[in-house]
Order: structure tokens, then sequence, then C-alpha cells
């Protein structure tokens, strides 16, 4: 069977939630050993610190640092919908939730972008 | 729906795990289904060609095939619904079992992971006991009644990832009929029945991603079977019963 026949069948919403929340987790994983490198130069000091801070007030790290918190968001909000549909609730399994933890995962993005926590 | 072609342009897959796919023509008519095509080509192209099928009405499970990449019942699956204007068809056998020939899979292990979810009712009155009575309206009956249609027809088990992943696990339509009996207010079971579901390739495998739920041709929702079964064996482990 071709790749596009194979494809065919994981198009519904339900399959892409899981794929956002699989890679978001896989991104999240491979992200977070860069965190620990950066809060490990809190403990060589303030200048290197410091340094770092600087480099990442750039707007190109705040991009991605907006895409960091996408895929928090993503991977938290995909969470509790799979936790929702454990406990019993169809209303998770539906399109409009999905849509709605989407939505909600790209305002908390964008509102981080816009600097309402900083 | 307009009918664009007057010819449909069919690939069917032949062999077994290694085959390819032979193309046939065949002349689109009204109100045609999958199961009509892959039979005219049976009748009048190629009788070597494998299948199976048995009450045409939907109701036996014994006809599906993966129509254009989606497991689907083929008997009521309109052609119109699945081929273009261009009218292409592609028709392989169900994923995630081994091909016997053709369209032919063989579903021993499907149904072998029926009997290992402990899928049979297991009664514990005898023909002198009066019959039990069940309300309709008791929410244990009612997630039975939500479960229960199943016509065993594999498709939720070829849509199922987790299956391919790991070919252990007992799959969506196995632990629906678990769950269901599970529910069964009759049944004697229930301890052996948790335990056997409860393990590593059973409920807690679940990704819960509903492509068993989106395919099932009954509109069942065996996500919704396993995640009251992950509750159920949770609960059974949190009090000892398992
Ligand atoms: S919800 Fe569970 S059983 Fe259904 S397709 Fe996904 S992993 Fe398989
Ligand atoms: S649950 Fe649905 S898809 Fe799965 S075997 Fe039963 S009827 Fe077929
Ligand atoms: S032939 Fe019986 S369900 Fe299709």
């Amino acid at each position: 069977m071709s790749l596009a026949a194979r494809l065919r069948g994981r198009t519904h919403a339900a399959y892409i939630a899981f794929l956002i929340h699989r890679l978001s987790g896989i991104g999240l994983a491979v992200f977070l050993p860069l965190h620990f490198l950066a809060l490990g130069q809190a403990i060589q000091g303030p200048q290197a610190l410091d340094g770092f801070l600087d480099w990442s007030r750039q707007p190109l790290v705040k991009a991605a640092e907006a895409g960091l918190v996408l895929l928090l968001a993503a991977h938290l909000t995909g969470g509790l919908r799979v936790l929702a549909i454990e406990a019993g609730s169809t209303r998770a399994m539906t399109r409009a939730v999905i849509s709605l933890g989407l939505a909600a995962s790209l305002a908390i993005a964008l509102m981080f972008l816009l600097g309402v926590w900083s | 729906m307009a009918e664009a072609v007057a010819t449909l342009a069919v690939s069917v897959w032949r062999g077994g795990a290694e085959g390819r796919f032979v193309g046939y023509a065949v002349p689109r008519r009204a109100n045609q289904t999958v199961l009509d095509v892959v039979t005219y080509i049976q009748q009048r192209l190629d009788p070597g060609l494998s299948y199976r099928f048995a009450c045409r009405v939907g109701m036996c499970g014994s006809c599906a095939m993966t129509v254009n990449g989606r497991p689907r019942w083929t008997c009521r699956t309109h052609v119109a619904r699945v081929a273009g204007a261009d009218g292409r068809i592609e028709i392989a056998p169900l994923a995630n079992l081994p091909v016997i020939k053709d369209l032919a899979c063989d579903l021993s292990a499907f149904f072998d992971k029926w009997a290992a979810a402990r899928g049979s009712f297991v009664g514990t009155r005898t023909r002198r006991d009066d019959f039990a009575r069940v309300s309709p309206a008791a929410p244990q009956r009612r997630a039975v009644d939500a479960a229960i249609e199943c016509i065993g027809c594999a498709v939720c088990y070829a849509a199922c990832d987790v299956v391919a992943w790991n070919p252990d696990y007992l799959g969506p339509a196995a632990l629906n009929r678990a769950w269901t009996l599970v529910n069964d207010e009759r049944d004697g079971a229930e301890r052996a029945r948790l335990s056997a579901v409860a393990g590593d390739a059973a409920c807690h495998a679940c990704h819960s991603h509903q492509s068993c739920t989106e395919h099932c041709p009954k509109s069942l929702s065996p996500t919704s079977s396993i995640a009251g079964l992950k509750r159920r064996t949770g609960l059974a482990a949190l009090t000892g019963k398992i």
C-alpha cells in the first residue's frame, strides 16, 4: 500500500491530537537537557547566567521560547484531554474539545510572545 | 452523486504477504458496493480471487477489507463513497493480520485475543433457576447496550496502531467485548476477566487515539469501553481485588 493510502486512515482529529501530544512530548524531552544546561549557568556564577539571559533576549531566541511554551501548552491540554477520556468523558473525544485545546495552547503561546507574563 | 466515469479502475491485492496490486476494469453501477465490485471481479474477470463474505447486509462481519487505505465493511460501503471522480479504488486485505491469500486474512489471532480477554459469558445460574431480571435503565445495562452490537469484523483491530506496534496487544474488539461482560450483572468471572485485561498488552496499553472508534462500522466506541476497563481495573487493583 502506498504511503498516502496508509496515511488516509490516520487523518481524523483524534489521531492528529495524538500526534501533537506525542510530538510535543518528544520536543519537550529534547529541550529539557538544554533547559538544565541554562540553569547550570546559574550555579557557575551570576556573570554566566546574566550573559545567557542577555543572549536569550534576542528576538529569535524569544520566538524559539514561544515555540517551547506552545509545546508545553499543547502537551498539557492534550494530557488533560486524555485524562478526561479515561475518566469517562465522551465529550473529550469530540473535535470541539480537541480544537478548544489547540486554541488554548496557541493563545497561551501568543500571550507569552506579547509579554503578558514578563 | 453524479456518476463521473462508466468504468472503475480497481487495484486489488493479489498474493499473500508477498504480492502485488493487479488492476481490473469494472463497470460502474448505481448503488454498487465495494463487495459488489470484488464479486464482479471474481465472477467475471478472475475466478481465482479469494475473499470472504456471508450476509451482505452488515451482520456477519466477514467482509472487511482495506479500501483506499481505510479499513471498512465492504458490503455496506458504497462505491460512490470511496471512489473519486476518476473512479479509482484500491482494495487490500485488512492490516495487522496475516494475509492468507488475496483479500482473505487469517483472523485466528484476532479471535484468540477475545478468548484471552475472557470474552465469553460465565453463567452463575442453572436451568432450574428463574430468569435474571436486569433493568434496562440500570447504568451497567446501559454500558452494555452501548458496546454490545459488535459484529466481530476486525475493522477496529486493523485500524489500531497499538496492535501494529505490539502484536500481543489484545486490541479494541476483544477489550470492548470484555467491557460488556464486566458490566453483565449475571456474569461470574469478573475477577479473572479484570486480571486478564489489566496486563501489559491489554487495556492500559491503549493510547486513546480513537482510530478504532473512528472506523467502527457499527459506530461503537471501543475507546470508551477501554477507558472503562482502565478505571475498573485500577479500582480493582486499589481495593486488592486483583
Ligand atoms: S483508542 Fe486504543 S484500541 Fe482504539 S485504536 Fe487507539 S490504541 Fe487502539
Ligand atoms: S468494535 Fe466495531 S470495528 Fe471492532 S470488531 Fe466490533 S463492529 Fe467491528
Ligand atoms: S458480508 Fe456480512 S457484514 Fe459484510
